[in-house]
This record gives structure tokens, C-alpha cells and sequence, in this order.
């Protein structure tokens, strides 16, 4: 269905998209001017301390820690909700999206605060993996729905048995999904600092900041930050092996594809709620009761209703012109990546993944540098600050746009064009328009996490211009946490909108699948 | 990824759901502009039309303050003056980091910081401070350079769980904290600015070997440590530590949050002259641009005024840095703490702190 392997793109395309895509690496320009500035007996003497190898260890281990818990709570969640007729199936399928819409650093500062003594690496695992999760299981709710059952009953009827055929057939066509997945959750790991700072974790990202706000030594913290996106570099050619392996193939119009969502003997029923009942305790009921437990206690100043009102306007409209702007950012890179297979169109890929392990404080500043530099007169805008959510989160974007490009036909395009239709009108009339809604979700994930951004918001808002994280940083900074759970409460109502949205995009298209089978 | 990668073969559910999902973003591209009109007429947003952050007001103060905190005294600020101002708020030190990636652009005429280290790091984006605002504040809470001035005070105390231990046996100095007694009790916030310009204050007095020795107790002694005073505080109030090394005013605005009656934690001030009796600063500095701002140098008059300084007193618990006004009736007066023989200038050598908090493993 694709072009072939050794297809050239047309060339406006694949400098569309390298354009795109050296916008995203706007960040790593920086970091090699920095880097450049700390000369190499600085770097060496970073490189050989043994501290720096020990905290790089421990974010290593927490990365796969996170990761494997991950997998392991989205397969058999993913396998329940697909294929077993679970009691409730429609609330969960809305309820495993929401943990996206809590903060890191507010499901840790709401953990602390119930347990006040948990601390450390388990804890940050425990933690990260709530709030992260949703990024592995709903790539892979939509890979093993669309992965075709014809060829599992092909593996079965020549013997195989059950679980064999299942892991030789959709378990293998499921790899890219929790490959691209496992991506995201690695990366957010990495950079995540809220969450590690609060829980007392000696992770990396805390020696980049402590090189910042204690040494004012913007050098070093660069180069610290610069191994951050060789991690990120590696990971990234690790999922892109995991993706290779995928599974092509579809079995014959003979064979019946529809995936048949079995009845559950009570036991199991029983089993099966209470294993979505504790996803569901833990990534949202702990947090927002220790939310509400802390506004119940009261506050010494009154909410102003206007003032939480006004950032809830704020977040909302920043970070949609920021999904806006991701977007279109990503559809160049997509809809090449899409069709064409080359090194060069994966190496455009690549980098515009790079950022993603970066922490907010290193693309703050990054972007501070670079506009006063180049457009000072963008400085602490709103349209700076809604391009540095872009950038900061194109990749998200990006892995949503691909994937739903990907199962377009390119024949369709080509066939609009020997009708008279412009490339780009062709594009939109075909590609386009099937692949909305995989864009659309892009979108919406971007705007999602934009909403809970921090440190870069911080930086590179207009003066005066407050959102629902830095109000609720303003609260926190001041141990003012009564007055800081009505903005914890109103992001996670907030970002809950678009984790809906997601989610309810599943249950849709499910509900008529039953209906056409 | 593929998020939202659906079967192909259900072409109904497809228009269905795409013409949700399109509704979606249909709103979703719409609400910049629904908001963008609301905005305009919202208070402090600046419009569209005026990117230049320095048209929204008449002074840019960039504030390492927390705008809970200070938001309401600039808003007297500019009723008392009529001079509006537009502040940034954030982290002091990472304020301090983008001010010199700013550089010369920097748009901020103001910067007030929790902290004298990081006035002391961006003392070369500072213009020299007129002698009428300098001269206000005693030597030892200025700058050298005369480049910022303290505005108050902050003491370093020791928080204590008055459940566990009894007032009478709370450590008078730091240097007991590496006793056997208090073995896994003792919190500290290493990464913390206030915790380290401590430590370089004791390298000052009481030389780098005994410090380094101390700091080793302290790690062998499984010293406990957090991101924050803010978070120590809260561990001692809730009897995960019976120790804990902060910042005098934090006791003050918990117990204003949730009531002095329901604080399990207690604090103490350590003994005169030991290196544990601190007194760091929140200070403020005109940056060079600026220099020659009427507003810039009023509204830093303005801070060491006697008004300001009482609004201190009363909010923030603060001691007051200019002469003859008195701290907060529960507090020991300033010059009885009497810190170690210091001048905050000399807390300058932060590298040589952080190298040694790396030495010891605390960082």
C-alpha cells in the first residue's frame, strides 16, 4: 500500500518537512552553542565524575522500571477492553485516558501528602507509571483492534494453541504500538523533574537543575543536557527496530477478521472489575482525594473565582494555538515519513523526537536565547509561548498523524491528481480528510500536555499572563497548598476534557463495530 | 504511534467519529480566537497589539517572589504612586539564569530575589544603587559594589517535633545534628539556596575542613533530604523527621495557613554566632538599562520604606533590614541572632559550596 522503498519524495515535501522538523531541533542548536562554551577540560571533568554516571544510572532505571509497569498494566487492560465483554466496558474505556490530564508533579505532591513518608525510587515508579501509562495502553487498544483475528484463526486452525497463535500473530502486529508507546513513557521519564524533586529521587534531571539555579553555570548544565539527548537519540533507534518487526500481513477475504469480544465466566468479571478498580484508585481516586482532602481544610485568603477564571481562559486557549501550531508542524514530517522509507525521512524523524527528552528548563531557556536573538520583537508573546508548546510537544503529534497517514492508500492522492487537483488539494481531499481523526488526536494530546507544562511557561509567558500551572506554582512555592488544590482540581477538570475527547474517540468507532458485526 | 488508528473496514463508524473528533478541533481552533476577545477586556493580559511586554506597564520587575506574596504590595505600590507595574514571577534563581541569557535585551528593569546568591550572580547586569536607597541598609546585608541591597531578613532555624522532643533538648548548634542521637532525624534541603549560602557561611567562619567534616556526619548520620524548607517543614509537622533545617518565616506562614494551635512542628533559633543562626536576605537590584529610571529607583525606596518594611513585619514575618523599624513581637530581635561574623557578600563563593555538597554525596 505504500510507495516502494527506493520511492523519492517530491522534493517540496521533503524540504517541507526538514524545515518542520529543524524547527523541533530549534533546542539542540542551543545546546551546542553552550556546549561549545564549555570548553573540552570542563566537559571531561563532567563526563569523569562518578556523581553524574550514578544519577544517569538511576533515571536509566527508572525509565525501564516505568516502562515495563507500563506494558505490563496496558496489555492486559488493552486485551480485557477489546476482546471480553467486561461489565462496564464503556465507563473504563473512558476512564484509562483520564490519568493523562494529572500533572507528575501534582499526583506526587498529592501521594506525599496523604503518605507523608514516601519518598524515593519505588515511590517515583509507583507514580510516574499512574500518570504515564495511557500513553502505552491507548496505542495499543487501537493496534489490537485493528489487528486483523483472520490471522490468528489461520495460526489456530493449523494447530496452534490458543496463546501461541495470539503472541505469534496480534501479539507481534501490537509491537510498534507499545514500542511507540514505551517511547513516549521513556522520554517523559527522563525529563520529568516535578515528580523526582518531590519524591526525593537523585535522578538527572535534578542535577541539571541544581547546575542552574545553584551555580548559575549554564555550560555545564548543557553538557549534563546534552546526554539527555543522546539517551534520547538511543531510544529512539531502539523503537524504530521495534517497529521493523512489525507484522505486514493480512489473511484473505475468507477468513473472518472481526475481533469477537468473548463473555466472562462471573469469577473472572468479578477479577477483571477489580484489577480496572484499582487502575482506577490509584492513578485518579488517590490524587484527587488528597486534592480535596487539602481544600477541605481551608485557606487563609478566599478563591477568587475571577482570578482561577481567568487562567482557566488562559490554559485553554494557549495551549490549543500551541496544538494548532504542532500540528502543523507535524503534518509535513508525517505525510512523508508516511510514504516514504529512506534514511534521509527517518533521520528527519529522529530529530524531531530529540527534544522530547529535554527537560522544560532547557528549552526555556533555549528559546529565550534563540528569539531574543533572532526576533526579539516575539519575546514573552503569546505567539512565542504557544510555538514553544509546539516544539516541546510535536512529537507527540507527530507518532498520531504517521500512524493514521500511514493506513491511507497513497494511489488515492495520485488518483486526485490526474483528475486536475492541485498536490495539496488532493492531499486534503484524500489523506487529509480519512487521517482527521488520528491528526485531530494529535492535536488534542499536544493541547493536553501543554496544559500541564511549567518551566517553560514560566519563562517565556507575556508578563502578567497567568495559567492554571503557574498560579498553581505560585501556590505551592509558598506552601500554600489549601490554596493551591482549587488550581490543581481546575487543571485536572481542564486537561480532562481533551483525555475525554480521546477516549470517547475509541468508544465510538467500537460500539458501531459491534453494531456492523 | 498510532493513537487513533481504527478499523478500516467500518466506513460508518468513521464518518461518525471523524465529525466528532473534527468538532473537537473545530473548537479547539476556535477558542484562541473567542478567548483572544475576552482577554482584551480581561485585567492584566496585555493585547495582541503589544507584544513588547514593556508597554503593559511602566515598570518590568521580574520577581523570584511569589505573587501570593508580593502581588498584594505592588498593587499598594502603584496606588501610593501611580506607577504600574508589570511583573514577572519565578523561581529566583532561574529568573537569575534567564536574565543572563537575556543578556543586554533583557527586558526587566527590577530584579527582586529570595536570595542574596543569585543578586550575587547576575551582579553584572546590575547598575551601582544611589546612596539615598544604600545607605538605608546595614554593610553586611549589601552587596560590596553597592549593586543590590537586602530588603528584609530571613533567620535559619531549626524545626523540631515538639511530640517526640522537648523543647529544653532541641540542639542549640548545628554541630550536634551528627550525634548518634538524631540518627536518620535530621532534614535538610540540600539543593535548596538557602541551605547552601548556610554552608558557605560556616566555610567563611569556620574553615573548610571542619565544615567538610561536619557534612560527612551529617551523610553518615542518614541525614533526610528534601527538595524544600517547605517540605521539611511538613515532614517535621507530620512526624516523618524530628529535625529539620529551614528558614524562620515558613513556620510563621504555615501556622497562618492552617493555625498556630495545629502545628505539631515547633521552631528554635539556634545559639548567637553559631553558623546554624544565618541570616540570608531577599533583596532587590536595578538592572544597568534601567539605571537612570525614576520608577525604578522610586519603587526600590519604596521597598525600604518604613510602610513596606511594617507590611513585612505583618505578612511575611520577615525581619525588617531598615533601621528602626522592630521584627514581629514573637521573633528575637536581629541583632541578638547575630549570625556568624559574616557579610552576606562573602556567601559569593557558591562554586566552592556546590563542589564540596558533590564531595560529600549531598548533591
Amino acid at each position: 500500500m505504500r510507495n516502494k522503498d527506493n520511492a523519492k519524495a517530491p522534493p517540496l515535501l521533503f524540504w517541507g518537512a526538514a524545515l518542520c522538523a529543524c524547527i523541533a531541533a530549534i533546542p539542540l542548536v542551543y545546546l551546542a552553542i553552550r556546549i561549545g562554551g564549555a570548553g573540552f577540560n570542563e566537559i571531561i571533568s563532567i563526563l569523569s565524575r562518578l556523581r553524574t554516571w550514578e544519577t544517569v544510572g538511576i533515571s536509566v532505571g527508572l525509565a525501564i522500571v516505568v516502562v515495563t509497569a507500563c506494558l505490563l498494566i496496558s496489555y492486559p487492560t488493552a486485551l480485557l477492553l477489546t476482546r471480553t465483554q467486561l461489565p462496564l466496558r464503556r465507563f473504563w474505556f473512558t476512564t484509562v485516558a483520564l490519568p493523562l490530564a494529572i500533572p507528575s508533579y501534582v499526583a506526587a505532591y498529592a501521594w506525599v501528602a496523604l503518605i507523608p513518608g514516601m519518598n524515593g525510587f519505588w515511590a517515583a515508579a509507583l507514580v510516574l507509571t499512574a500518570v504515564s501509562f495511557p500513553y502505552v495502553l491507548l496505542p495499543l487498544l487501537v493496534s489490537l483492534r485493528s489487528a486483523d483475528m483472520g490471522l490468528e484463526q489461520v495460526a489456530r486452525s493449523l494447530g496452534g494453541k490458543p496463546t501461541a497463535a495470539f503472541f505469534s500473530t496480534t501479539f507481534r502486529h501490537s509491537i510498534p504500538a507499545a514500542a511507540a508507546g514505551s517511547l513516549l513513557v521513556a522520554l517523559y521519564v527522563l525529563s520529568d523533574f516535578g515528580a523526582v524533586a518531590l519524591l526525593r529521587v537523585d535522578a538527572f534531571t535534578r542535577v541539571i537543575y541544581t547546575s542552574y539555579r545553584a551555580s548559575f553555570d549554564r555550560n555545564t548544565a548543557a553538557v549534563l543536557a546534552g546526554m539527555l539527548v543522546i539517551l534520547a537519540v538511543i531510544l529512539i533507534s531502539l523503537e524504530r527496530k521495534a517497529r521493523g518487526r512489525s507484522l505486514k500481513f493480512r489473511a484473505d477475504k475468507g477468513v473472518s477478521s472481526i475481533t469477537v469480544a468473548r463473555p466472562l465466566t462471573p469469577v473472572l468479571s468479578a477479577l477483571s472489575s477489580l484489577w480496572f478498580f484499582a487502575i482506577a484508585v490509584i492513578t485518579l481516586g488517590i490524587p484527587i482525594t488528597s486534592l480535596l482532602i487539602r481544600l477541605a481544610e481551608g485557606t487563609l485568603r478566599a478563591l477568587d473565582w475571577a482570578e482561577l477564571m481567568n487562567a482557566v481562559v488562559n490554559t485553554a486557549w494557549i495551549s490549543a494555538l500551541g496544538a494548532v501550531i504542532a500540528v502543523l508542524l507535524a503534518l509535513p514530517i508525517a505525510t512523508l515519513t508516511s510514504q516514504f522509507h529512506r534514511k534521509s525521512t527517518s533521520t528527519i524523524e529522529s530529530i524531531s523526537y530529540s527534544g522530547l527528552a529535554l527537560p522544560g528548563i532547557v528549552i526555556g531557556l533555549s528559546l529565550v536565547y534563540l528569539s531574543l536573538n533572532t526576533v526579539p520583537f516575539l519575546y514573552q508573546s503569546f505567539v512565542l509561548l504557544a510555538f514553544a508548546y509546539a516544539v516541546l510537544f510535536l512529537p507527540k503529534s507527530l507518532g498520531a498523524s504517521r500512524s493514521s497517514l500511514e493506513t491511507v492508500p497513497p494511489a488515492l492522492g495520485q488518483v486526485a491528481q490526474t483528475l486536475g487537483y492541485s498536490p495539496l488539494r488532493a492531499w486534503l481531499s484524500t489523506s487529509g480528510r480519512i487521517s482527521l481523526p488520528g491528526i485531530a488526536a494529535g492535536g488534542l494530546l499536544v493541547m493536553l500536555t501543554a496544559m500541564k507544562e511549567l518551566p517553560a511557561t514560566l519563562m517565556l509567558r507575556p508578563t502578567g499572563f497567568d495559567t492554571l500551572a503557574t498560579e498553581l506554582w505560585s501556590r505551592t512555592e509558598l506552601a500554600a497548598f489549601g490554596a493551591a488544590a482549587p488550581y490543581a482540581l481546575a487543571l485536572i477538570l481542564l486537561a480532562a476534557i481533551p483525555s475525554f475527547a480521546l477516549s470517547r474517540g475509541f468508544l465510538t468507532s467500537e460500539k458501531e463495530t459491534m453494531v456492523s458485526a | 504511534m498510532s493513537l487513533l488508528r481504527r478499523n478500516p473496514r467500518s466506513s460508518s463508524s468513521r464518518s461518525n467519529y471523524r465529525a466528532q473528533l473534527s468538532a473537537v478541533a473545530a473548537a479547539a481552533l476556535l477558542l484562541p480566537v473567542l478567548a483572544a476577545c475576552s482577554s482584551g477586556s480581561s485585567s492584566s493580559a496585555s493585547t495582541d497589539a503589544s507584544t513588547d511586554s514593556a508597554d503593559s506597564g511602566d515598570l518590568v520587575v521580574y520577581s523570584g517572589r511569589s505573587e501570593e506574596l508580593v502581588g498584594p504590595l505592588f498593587a499598594e505600590f502603584t496606588k501610593a504612586t501611580g506607577i504600574t507595574i508589570s511583573a514577572r514571577y519565578g523561581d529566583s534563581a532561574e529568573l537569575a539564569a534567564q536574565m543572563l541569557e537575556e543578556g543586554d535585551r533583557s527586558p526587566a528593569q527590577v530584579y527582586f530575589s529570595q536570595d542574596a546568591g543569585a543578586l550575587g550572580s547576575v551582579e553584572e547586569l546590575l547598575s551601582t544603587l544611589p546612596e539615598s536607597v544604600t545607605s538605608l541598609v546595614a554593610e553586611q546585608y549589601r552587596a560590596v559594589n553597592n549593586t543590590w541591597t537586602g530588603v528584609t531578613g530571613r533567620a535559619r532555624v531549626i524545626a523540631y517535633d515538639a511530640q517526640n522532643v522537648p523543647a529544653d533538648q532541641v540542639p542549640q548548634s548545628v554541630f550536634e545534628l551528627t550525634d548518634e542521637k538524631w540518627r536518620g532525624q535530621v532534614a535538610i534541603a540540600p539543593t535548596n539556596a538557602s541551605f547552601q549560602s548556610f554552608v558557605t557561611a560556616m566555610r567563611m567562619t569556620q574553615g573548610e575542613e571542619v565544615t567538610k567534616e561536619w557534612l560527612t556526619g551529617l551523610v553518615n548520620n542518614d541525614v533526610q533530604s528534601y527538595e524544600k524548607n517547605a517540605l521539611i517543614l511538613d515532614a517535621v509537622d507530620s512526624g516523618q523527621v524530628k529535625l529539620g533545617l529551614i528558614n524562620h518565616y515558613y513556620w510563621y506562614q504555615k501556622a497562618a495557613e492552617v493555625g498556630e494551635e495545629n502545628m505539631r512542628a515547633q521552631i528554635s533559633f539556634m545559639a548567637p554566632k553559631d553558623p546554624g543562626s544565618l541570616v540570608n536576605v531577599a533583596g532587590v537590584g536595578i538592572l544597568n538599562g534601567a539605571s537612570e529610571n525614576p520608577a525604578a529607583i522610586e519603587f526600590v525606596q519604596w521597598l525600604l520604606s518604613p510602610t513596606t518594611q511594617e507590611w513585612f513585619v505583618t505578612n511575611t514575618f520577615e525581619y525588617p533590614l531598615m533601621a528602626g523599624i522592630a521584627a514581629a513581637p514573637n521573633l528575637p530581635a536581629l541583632d541578638t541572632l547575630a549570625g556568624p561574623d559574616i557579610k552576606l557578600a562573602q556567601l559569593a563563593d557558591l562554586p566552592g559550596t556546590l563542589a564540596m555538597l558533590q564531595d560529600v554525596g549531598l548533591l
